[in-house]
């Protein structure tokens, strides 16, 4: 063979081998993560992990019950907050303001928003709500998460308004339907699947979120549903837990590691297949 | 008569409920576009809201340290007569973490993007897909545990000291990857950070490789390129704003990442040349040191919280502007 063309398909094979190999390199630290956390996490998990509090140092028992109700109580509310006011500002862009250019403005600052450092959020909220309350709170925390998921969930809802053919809202103006019925009842209804994935995602999005509840709903060491005062968490559980010398917190905050990235990527998991459900068809 | 009279009044009553309908659907309109408007607005009001809080709370800092904030490595918040206060460390630290953790990602997560475009059969696609975003799903907190248990370690006995082995005496080269190997260290935080930012980069540039027109790889094809010919000539070429968009992106995911890289940097504000060394980076000096700060420290940390985002906005800003001209261009 012309050894130029020997030297070309050499290139290819190369470099296309370094394609399969980058491949395998992504997918190698997927595995890896993924062992570590079923290795270390299931060593110490027991039922009391669910109805047991977090315990004192230097015990041996113990679970984490009032983190993940802290949690769960944290994400209901940050997404009771974002997801309505993201679904209205998404129905705004996509309806009213199609094309206007305050739309492009807030798409462009929505963006922004959507991949801003977490942690400035923190910040933010600190400085916004934690400082003039006079301190440390549960409902800091959920306003945090709130303004995570906002952008989240006004991203998604524009996205899928969108795809909603014109001709359905077209149909439902010529019947004489006033357009709030037309939006509500049939532009919504059409681009429920997709919606509600935006919900999802937003979800998997706040409930891993460490760093803005550091400095706004900090975490509790004991039961406690009060909203004004620090509200035990899991993440901030597992970051308390986790550097201690004790092993009893230590095997806890594997086990929450372990409970949280599962949630996540089972919401993830459910928000992909919905999605994948609806284009298919 | 009567029967007129009847129907009469009963068609202006049916007028009447007509117009009461139609004035109740007039105001829930106006209603619910209000309510719209105001959360689209309210996005506007959180970013103007996170700028003013932010500003306000570094303003202290600002006035007692000026510009020499940017170019002071001392971190002493409990110095007399007065603290001082130096954000260069932290600074350096963020910008050679995203440096590094890019050069890491960008070619891995390009090659990913050629595998699934160009090489993976098509049942394969769409598992490999999702198991890299997947990836982007774990949350920032287990990448840190992860990294401080597992992959410093291994880095320190293994990778760390063959670098620092074969570059010894070597100048320039040799201080870059100096020992001693260490657990926690700049490159560790890089590593993680590049397999955070790795799935960012996969699924942007695999969006733009498959908006190529098949016309174009077919042609290049039909002239007898190789796979990687069409690859390098043709799509690379086609979807490079696209490609740099991403990049960006990845980029502004990589300077504000928080947890992941406080557990494995090691915090140390002290500027070190080799890249095995630890350090810190602004949003780990924050998560770090914020719950117990007060005063003029707060508010150098805040000051730190401003920087970042001011730096972030404009990274993220600039990615969105090549994103949306490659869509504009697909849109003619």
């Amino acid at each position: 063979m012309n050894p130029l063309y020997a030297r070309r398909r050499r290139t290819s094979t190369v470099a296309m081998a370094l394609c399969v190999a980058a491949t395998a390199f992504g997918l190698a630290w997927l595995v890896l993560i993924l062992a570590t956390l079923f290795w270390n996490g299931l060593a110490g998990f027991s039922l009391d992990v669910f109805t047991q509090m977090t315990p004192p140092p230097n015990t041996s028992d113990g679970g984490l019950l009032n983190a993940i109700v802290g949690s769960l109580i944290l994400t209901v509310l940050g997404i009771g907050v974002g997801a309505p006011i993201g679904l209205l500002a998404g129905t705004f862009m996509a309806e009213y303001g199609r094309y206007s250019k305050l739309t492009s403005l807030i798409r462009f600052i929505n963006d922004i928003l959507l991949s801003a450092p977490s942690i400035i959020i923190g910040l933010f909220v600190y400085g916004a709500i934690v400082v003039p309350m006079g301190g440390f709170s549960g409902l800091a925390g959920a306003i945090a998460l709130a303004v995570i998921a906002l952008p989240v969930v006004v991203r998604t809802t524009e996205d899928m308004l969108l795809l909603v053919p014109i001709q359905l809202r077209e149909a439902a103006a010529a019947l004489g339907m006033p357009r709030s019925h037309v939006i509500k009842r049939i532009t919504w209804q059409a681009a429920r699947t997709g919606l509600i994935t935006g919900l999802l995602l937003a979800v998997a999005r706040i409930s891993g979120e460490t760093a803005p509840l550091l400095f706004t709903a900090l975490s509790n060491q004991f039961w406690s549903v009060d909203l004004l005062k620090t509200m035990a968490n899991l993440p901030v559980t597992i970051n308390n837990f986790i550097n201690n010398p004790d092993p009893n917190w230590k095997r806890l905050a594997w086990s929450g590691a372990l409970i949280i990235t599962m949630a996540v990527l089972a919401l993830n998991i459910l928000a992909r297949s919905l999605s994948a459900g609806r284009q298919s068809k | 008569m009567a029967d007129f009279s009847v129907s009469d009044s009963s068609a202006a009553a049916a007028d009447a409920a007509r117009v009461r309908a139609l004035a109740s659907f007039k105001a829930g309109d106006r209603l619910f576009q209000g309510l719209t408007t105001l959360a689209a607005v309210t996005v506007l009001l959180v970013l103007g809201g996170i700028i003013i809080s932010l500003s306000i709370g570094a303003w202290p800092a600002i006035s007692a340290f000026g510009l020499d904030f940017l170019t002071t490595q001392r971190w002493a918040p409990n110095a007399r007569p007065q603290a001082v206060l130096g954000g260069l460390g932290p600074i350096y630290g963020t910008l050679i973490t995203s440096v590094i953790a890019l050069i890491i990602a960008v070619p891995a997560g390009l090659g990913i993007a050629v595998f699934l475009t160009e090489l993976c059969p098509q049942w394969l696609r769409r598992p490999i897909g999702v198991a890299v975003e997947l990836l982007a799903g774990i949350p920032s907190i287990i990448y840190g545990i992860w990294g401080f248990f597992v992959l410093g370690p291994w880095l320190a006995d293994t990778i760390e000291p063959a670098f620092v082995n074969a570059f010894e005496g070597v100048p320039i080269l040799g201080s870059i990857f100096d020992g001693p190997a260490s657990n926690l260290s700049l490159f560790n935080a890089s590593l993680v950070l590049a397999i955070m930012i790795l799935p960012f980069v996969t699924a942007i540039s695999r969006d733009v490789f498959s908006t190529v027109p098949p016309v174009l790889k077919e042609a290049a094809y039909g002239l007898g390129c190789t796979k990687w010919e069409v690859v390098r000539r043709v799509v690379v070429p086609f979807t490079r704003v696209g490609v740099i968009g991403g990049i960006m992106l990845a980029l502004g995911r990589a300077l504000g990442e928080t947890m992941a890289v406080t557990f494995v940097i090691g915090n140390s504000f002290r500027i070190s040349g080799s890249i095995f060394a630890p350090g810190t980076t602004i949003s780990a000096a924050i998560a770090s040191e914020f719950a117990e700060s007060r005063d003029l420290h707060q508010s150098a940390l805040i000051l730190l919280g401003l920087l970042l985002f001011v730096l972030t906005f404009f990274v993220l800003a600039a990615a969105r502007l090549m994103l949306m001209r490659l869509e504009r261009k697909q849109g003619v």
